[in-house]
């Protein structure tokens, strides 16, 4: 309850930050470590000769202590070295992921607003009517993207607008302004719209039935201003912390989206990394992953007073 | 028993009144409010047919799910075979029903795995807070920040071979072993993933209204006659974060068959020619484009309609366990 909104409990987590990314890359290193596929062979295939195995295991730093191999591996990330590829030597994991990065950050940003831009009217829309049918319509159809996985989505949504309709291209990518992002956009934001208008819905209601709500309505305020000035304002306030998860999701929350529909962003990288066993791609989009999420959730902690004045740490 | 039949035979006397005195149990309640929601129990009914059927699979006279018959592949329903035939002449109902098998198998061990682990870390962490606390959700912070499908994938890759060799090692003693070559690995391999991933979250809600149900009279009422800490916790905490976990263990059940349809789907889960929706999904997806398109709708439909009828579950029982909303 300090006089700065800055409290004890964020500094708390501002020491514990660092101890927490070290422990996500040393297990990201152990994981990458112990994981199947002989590294080496996976560069090398199948049928290479020892020789050749022994003096690329050399190389890659593979027969050295692994607290060795660890540190070593820790130095070279700091410096943003992912190392190389497996499945393209010479080719900087860094480099892969910067090229994909523009795509993916598109997608992301074009997803952020539609979430918002329809799951929060729909969510007051759907507060303002409930109990009636159109309320419980879409609050029944927002249920779907919540629950089922986009491997099941993305089929059923080819087959209807792809196969049947023939609105929409097949796959492939030409930029965020063009026919072929609408359906890996709509894809990517459903499950984002259900659940920000849900959110929305239930602050909204909660909102509804304060008493500071009835004054306003008592002193014969308009509803359209008791909705914007009164209730929106509070009731989007804890959409805020859906922001550490945009953030977060931004490099592996599409893996499979983009994967399906060929997009070349980072998340396709990561697919096709998964089916090549390309472990230091893995890697680096896991501990980009992992560290975003860490980051993306402290500052939502430390904007929560900032812009609600009453929360204080 | 006694005691409710005196009082019963009493205001017998004066007629109506005896449900009255004789009130109800919480969760007769609960139950009350969730039968007259028409959806939710459409669900639940629907859910328990799906699962039942899929724990009966071994006893049904259905098929193999490996059964091929290669003269008769990428059959249209008829008689013989309702749902048709896969693309190796396997029966597509028989796997289906032996996907549901797996389905049940992964909805409801990890389940109990990750229920017993998040509920005593929840409640030990949210009683003893201190260094306890701080070491338990330090550690859950910790596991939450990986982007679970790439976690899942990393777990897959480590556990596998491990438990590969595990029951490779044990085999023999157990006068099997072949063992280690059967679809068994698979599926210790996946419920490990599953019961290692599920439980961190649990432990964080249920550390939550731990805490505040800490703060509650009751409780307080409790610790001031003597009562042992163990007691307060798994008979006066327990049994009022109940709610909360039947919502909870509905929505894990949901994710665990849509997390292992997923790994599946992606060829490092169930592999075939064990049955699982997933894979069928992965195997079918070229046909999408093709007249074929059915094989991949079937298994489609019934991830579809399931997970659905658990997500409407799910909304009805935190409706009727939520007494404020009375």
């Amino acid at each position: 309850m300090g006089q700065s909104s800055v409290g004890p409990i964020i500094v708390r987590r501002l020491l514990w930050l660092p101890v927490l990314l070290m422990l996500i890359s040393l297990t990201v290193f152990l994981f990458g470590t112990y994981g199947p596929g002989d590294p080496v062979l996976v560069r090398l295939g199948n049928k290479a000769n020892p020789e050749a195995v022994e003096r690329v295991r050399e190389e890659l730093g593979l027969n050295r202590p692994l607290h060795e191999q660890y540190l070593n591996y820790l130095g070279k990330v700091l410096q943003g070295d992912f190392g190389e590829s497996y499945k393209y030597p010479g080719v900087a994991v860094t480099d892969l992921i910067a090229s994909r990065l523009f795509v993916s950050l598109q997608l992301g940003v074009m997803t952020t607003l539609i979430v918002f831009a329809i799951g929060i009217p729909l969510g007051v829309i759907t507060a303002a009517l409930q109990g009636r049918a159109w309320d419980r319509i879409i609050v029944s159809l927002a249920l779907i993207p919540e629950s089922i996985p986009v491997f099941v989505l993305i089929p059923i949504v080819y087959f209807i607008f792809v196969r049947q309709l023939r609105w929409f291209p097949a796959s492939g990518w030409d930029g965020i302004f063009s026919l072929n992002a609408i359906l890996p956009l709509f894809v990517l934001s459903l499950g984002g719209v259900a659940s920000v208008l849900r959110q929305t819905r239930t602050n909204t209601l909660e909102v509804l039935h304060n008493d500071y709500v009835r004054t306003a309505r008592a002193k014969g305020l308009p509803s359209r201003t008791i909705l914007f000035r009164h209730v929106l304002r509070n009731s989007l306030l804890p959409l805020w912390t859906a922001v550490g998860f945009i953030i977060a999701s931004l490099p592996a929350g599409s893996i499979i989206v983009e994967g399906l529909m060929g997009i070349p962003g980072i998340g396709e990288l990561a697919w096709n990394a998964i089916f090549q066993r390309d472990y230091p791609v893995i890697m680096a989009i896991t501990l980009l992953g992992a560290t975003l999420y860490v980051i993306g959730n402290l500052i939502v902690d430390i904007g929560y007073p900032l812009i609600d004045p009453r929360i204080r740490y | 028993m006694t005691q409710t039949a005196e009082v019963t035979s009493v205001s017998s006397l004066q007629g109506k009144t005896s449900a009255l005195v004789r009130g109800r149990s919480p969760a007769g309640e609960a139950w009350r409010r969730l039968t007259r929601k028409k959806l939710a129990m459409a669900s639940l009914i629907y859910i328990s047919a799906i699962l039942v059927l899929g724990l009966l699979a071994p006893v049904l006279p259905i098929q193999s799910f490996s059964q091929q018959d290669l003269s008769n592949t990428r059959a249209l329903p008829s008689w013989e075979h309702p749902l048709g035939t896969d693309d190796l002449g396997r029966d597509m109902l028989s796997r289906l029903i032996w996907g549901a098998n797996t389905a049940f198998i992964v909805a409801t061990v990890p389940l109990v795995v990750a229920t017993a682990l998040g509920v005593t870390i929840g409640l030990v962490a949210a009683w003893y807070r201190g260094w306890i606390d701080t070491l338990f959700m330090r550690f859950v912070d910790y596991l939450l920040a990986f982007p679970t499908l790439l976690l899942m994938i990393f777990l897959a890759a480590t556990l596998k071979p491990a438990v590969v060799n595990f029951v490779r090692e044990i085999g023999p003693a157990i006068g099997q072993p072949q063992l280690w070559r059967s679809g068994l690995v698979d599926y210790l391999a996946v419920l490990l993933i599953l019961a290692l991933v599920g439980w961190s979250g649990l432990a964080r809600l249920v550390r939550g209204q731990a805490l505040s149900l800490k703060e509650r009279e009751f409780v307080e009422a409790a610790k001031a006659i003597g009562v042992p800490d163990r007691r307060i916790l798994f008979l006066h905490i327990l049994p009022n974060v109940m709610p909360l976990l039947i919502v909870l263990a509905s929505m894990s059940m949901a994710g665990a068959i849509a997390a292992e349809s997923t790994i599946s789907f992606l060829g490092i889960g169930i592999v075939p020619p064990y049955p699982s929706w997933g894979s069928m999904i992965a195997s079918t997806y070229g046909y999408l484009r093709t007249p074929y398109w059915w094989l991949l709708a079937e298994p489609l439909l019934i991830v579809t309609s399931l997970l659905y009828a658990f997500a409407y579950l799910g909304d009805g029982l935190a409706d009727a366990l939520n007494p404020q909303t009375r």
